[in-house]
């Protein structure tokens, strides 16, 4: 579930993508495919794209490999297209094919599977946040600071594979706990415990830096702008 | 307070998924009305989820879509593959 406002009030994450066609129509998209009009293929991948490309970036975290890697993927889906029996939802079925592709790709460049996460209690572990006295919250405008864009990626960088695909499959898709288990082939507790982790990890990793971050272009406009937000959190 | 501090990071990802039972909610409510640091936690987990959610931090290669379409319209055109 993705809320559209949090707990706290304030705006909630990443809108869940949208699926471009309804059930029915994907399933007579693809029986129109298979029918032999193959370039309805195109329309058909056409709402996924920003997705899979994200899949695959967060396992590969290159630019030029991740867009190899949906290529490839995406041929590979049009190949195995007959074998979708819209047990899963499309766009579930194609992210499984790329973070396949993306995983192969990874494990062929480092010549090592993909290290199992000892996974356990949530509770267990060095996953603790950094303390902060307070935090001042950082408006979304600010994304067009490429200062601010850098240190996401470069947090999103230091965390594991695993985590980083929950946390871009959930947080940065707006896929379900359901779909990004069923995309990424583990239980739904365990989305849990690594989105879990993957969160607070982002939270370690920026906290005390953002912590400090100063809005462009004012000067104590942060009073301002929170007096601003009447009931805010 | 009910919780504990440490208590509450560890409901903090299924808070903020509103995926908490209504009694937990009102008990981790209370904590961070009262407790500046895990408000702090809670606010920046949020934001940085924010940030990290807006099509403006992961964007796709400029060309992306047409280089994709190209490769597969040129495989298609190559195979002459059936689906």
């Amino acid at each position: 579930m993705i809320p559209t406002e949090g707990q706290g009030g304030e705006p909630r994450m990443a809108p869940a993508e949208s699926a471009a066609f309804s059930a029915a129509r994907e399933r007579e998209l693809i029986d129109r495919i298979l029918g032999g009009e193959r370039e309805l293929f195109h329309q058909l991948i056409q709402p996924y794209e920003r997705g899979l490309y994200l899949a695959a970036y967060s396992v590969l975290m290159k630019q030029e490999d991740a867009e190899d890697a949906v290529q490839d993927a995406v041929i590979k889906a049009f190949q195995g297209l007959k074998n979708f029996r819209g047990e899963a939802r499309l766009r579930t079925w194609l992210t499984v094919i790329v973070l396949n592709e993306a995983r192969s790709r990874w494990r062929k460049a480092r010549g090592e599977p993909l290290e199992p996460l000892a996974e356990g209690d949530p509770e267990s572990g060095d996953y603790t946040p950094a303390v902060l006295a307070d935090w001042r919250f950082i408006p979304s405008r600010e994304l067009d600071r490429q200062e601010l864009r850098r240190a996401l990626h470069g947090a999103m960088a230091q965390l594991s594979p695993e985590h980083r695909e929950v946390l871009i499959l959930r947080d940065v898709r707006g896929l379900s706990v359901a779909e990004t288990a069923a995309a990424t082939g583990v239980s739904e507790g365990l989305v849990k415990v690594r989105l879990f982790r993957a969160r607070l990890s982002m939270q370690k990793l920026l906290g005390p830096e953002l912590g400090s971050w100063k809005a462009a272009g004012s000067q104590g406009g942060w009073k301002a702008w929170l007096l601003g937000k009447a009931g805010g959190r | 307070m009910k919780l504990d501090c440490k208590h509450v990071w560890a409901q903090v990802s299924d808070y903020i998924d509103g995926e908490v039972a209504p009694e937990l909610r009102r008990e981790i409510e209370e904590h961070l009305a009262q407790c500046r640091h895990c408000a702090a936690i809670y606010d920046s987990t949020h934001n940085i989820l924010v940030l990290i959610g807006d099509e403006r931090t992961f964007q796709v290669p400029v060309g992306f879509g047409e280089r994709l379409h190209g490769r597969l319209q040129a495989w298609m055109d190559a195979a002459g593959a059936d689906a």
